[in-house]
């Protein structure tokens, strides 16, 4: 193959330099070695546990891969050891080919780190320039890239405006601005949602959503399954510094789900009688429960739904709706939390469980 | 080459001395200290005038040289406190904020932003150190007509003990918490300062135990040795004159080992510092 477009190269002398650039673009090592790799990484602070106890795990270029687990799991050290701000205690890593710490492997990496704290005595313009001088932008290109980038993020109206008149919204935009400025090949986004607001939430998977298309690498740290959920193509669990589950968010997905069916009685039916059809729902699933108007299933697999939607019409039930949730990664990420702290999941961790689940599902929506 | 990693890190250095008014502040106080010294010494030249007609130039020179002495030992320590000051929360603060995070994820290394930040905090001290210095030393020349002797080889003394003392403290702040690091700063110069006393009445006394305490206090940091050097070499040539006090007295005259000393102690303090920040966790 490549023998081939050597002789086409050959041939085609106008376009010679072009195709020799193509050539050495696939055999740089550069550019096919790995998004992220870590092999056995560890990291220990003086005598306490280790903060990661051996972080062994490849994202793939254009992979959008959610780093999951409850606070203190070890998400921000590991992440921090992928750029080279904490030197891990055992094993090794590479970021876009280069071994950990060698600036060289930051050129084409965004990072935004999880409080959103800079300098506050510069102005939102001037914050942007700083750190395209830092990613060694030539001026011409951040004329353009800054003020572009301004607009992405909503700010261009507040670009000569101090960082420290910044609510915390806004300061996450333009840490945002700044992690995209070198036009990465892999960004970072440390608990990028965590304390915002609905808008700066959808502003978060937005770009995630366009850096996905454009082929960027996101690596997105989070306890928030709704963002998870939405954006990623892959998730990992870490939990005591460890990863305990690897998986595609597709496959969770085909497994078993929730369905959520809105439906009631004909005003003219009997108690009983109803109580008998919800009863019948048992053919589909283990668990039939009884929330208020609507009755909550897991079902094997989404299959079943046209079924169980005929079943209950021609039973004579009205159905206003049938929607399958996708819970499985909560189911997840409860089990981790529950297994890192061994007590039974509290009334506050289901409450932020479904108040996140609602959440993806209306985000879904507005999709 | 302006645009490596150092000189945007010195650029952002010195822009956050000028931007959170540190500088302003320094240079105002200087512009007023300035104002005074200017007065003070106009009003003393025209009482001698006055009351010593023909005054001898024996008696008036180790006057203008005790004032000009005064002066840039004012100027000395104003540049050592502003060089603590500045310094002391720049690594161990933005540690501590997080403002480093977004820094040191660059492609940039470690050593180019203590680097960076060192010559950020140099190139603002030498400007003061200049405007400061030379500023006393110009009204004196205006004013009495006495030209400060040997006043380059006094100014560069002057220069090295900002720069040791800024060392030390961006060394400090690799380790220690901002308030730690500011501590140990001042405490590590009154420690020097009362040496450098103890070892100036010793030598007036002739007594050797005593020299030698300051002479170990100088090495523990010889900051206030450097300035003792400094005043000597720019002392007039009837020191003799001159009233025995803690500030300038040179009874006891550091030696160009002590000056060799300073210098390397700095050295050592910057290639720690790079050294421990390049190991740090941030």
């Amino acid at each position: 193959m490549s023998d081939q477009r050597v002789s086409q190269t050959e041939k085609n002398n106008g376009e010679e330099s072009s195709q020799r650039s193509r050539v050495t673009a696939i055999i740089d090592p550069m550019c096919t070695a790995p998004a992220i790799e870590a092999s056995h990484l560890r990291k220990e602070y003086d005598d306490t546990k280790p903060a990661v106890a051996d972080l062994t795990l490849t994202v793939e270029r254009g992979e959008v891969f959610g780093f999951l687990g409850p606070n203190g799991a070890g998400k921000t050290t590991a992440v921090k050891m992928f750029l080279g701000l904490i030197t891990s205690t055992a094993g090794n890593g590479r970021l876009l080919g280069k071994p950990l710490g060698d600036p060289r492997g930051r050129e084409k990496v965004g990072f935004l780190p999880e409080h959103f704290r800079f300098h506050h005595w510069l102005t939102a313009r001037e914050f942007l320039y700083l750190h395209a001088d830092l990613y060694r932008i030539p001026r011409t290109v951040a004329r353009r890239r800054v003020p572009e980038l301004l607009n992405v993020v909503g700010l261009a109206n507040h670009a000569n405006k101090k960082l420290q008149a910044f609510s915390k919204g806004m300061s996450q935009r333009i840490g945002l601005a700044q992690a995209l400025l070198n036009e990465p090949e892999v960004v970072f986004l440390d608990e990028p949602t965590s304390g915002l607001d609905p808008m700066g939430r959808r502003l978060v998977r937005d770009i995630i959503r366009d850096l996905r298309e454009r082929g960027t690498t996101v690596f997105l740290n989070s306890h928030l399954l709704s963002e998870v959920e939405i954006t990623c193509d892959r998730v990992a669990f870490i939990k005591k510094g460890e990863i305990v589950h690897t998986s595609s968010l597709e496959s969770l997905i085909e497994g078993e789900l929730d369905v959520r069916i809105r439906t009631r009685p004909p005003a003219n039916m009997l108690p009983s009688r109803w109580e008998v059809i919800v009863a019948g729902l048992k053919r589909w699933s283990r668990h039939v429960r009884v929330d208020g108007r609507s009755i909550l299933l897991t079902v094997t697999s989404e299959a079943d739904l046209p079924a169980i939607n005929r079943y209950l019409v021609e039973q004579g039930a009205e159905v206003y709706a049938l929607s399958p949730q996708t819970v499985s990664l909560e189911n997840l990420f409860i089990q981790v939390v529950e297994t890192e702290t061994d007590v039974p999941s509290s009334p506050e961790h289901c409450r932020l469980a479904v108040s996140d689940r609602i959440e993806a599902e209306s985000a879904k929506e507005k999709r | 080459m302006l645009r490596t990693g150092v000189f945007v890190i010195a650029r952002l250095t010195f822009r956050e001395a000028s931007r959170r008014r540190i500088l302003l502040a320094a240079l105002a106080l200087g512009a007023v200290f300035l104002l005074i010294y200017g007065l003070g010494i106009h009003f003393i030249r025209q009482d001698m005038a006055k009351q010593r007609q023909g005054l001898q130039r024996v008696v008036a020179v180790p006057i203008h040289s005790f004032l000009a002495l005064s002066a840039l030992y004012v100027v000395n320590f104003l540049t050592l406190a502003l060089a603590v000051l500045t310094s002391v929360d720049t690594v161990s603060g933005e540690i501590d904020s997080g403002t480093i995070h977004t820094l040191a994820a660059k492609p940039i290394r470690r050593w180019e932003i203590v680097l960076g930040k060192w010559l950020g905090f140099v190139s603002m001290l030498t400007l003061y150190l200049l405007l400061m210095a030379g500023g006393v030393v110009g009204l004196t020349r205006l004013i009495l007509d006495y030209a400060v002797p040997n006043a380059l080889r006094g100014l560069a003394l002057m220069w090295i003990n900002e720069i040791l003392l800024l060392n030390v403290t961006l060394l400090g702040g690799t380790r220690l918490s901002t308030l730690a690091n500011g501590v140990l700063a001042f405490a590590a110069y009154g420690i020097a300062f009362v040496g450098g006393w103890i070892e100036q009445i010793g030598a007036f006394l002739g007594n050797q135990t005593t020299v030698m305490i300051g002479i170990l206090s100088s090495l523990l940091l010889p900051s206030e040795a450097l300035w003792k050097r400094a005043a000597y070499e720019m002392r007039t040539a009837l020191a003799d004159a001159v009233p025995p006090n803690p500030f300038f007295s040179s009874v006891s005259v550091p030696s160009q080992a002590m000056v060799v000393y300073g210098v390397c102690y700095a050295l050592i303090a910057l290639v720690l510092a790079v050294y421990n920040f390049n190991r740090r966790d941030l």
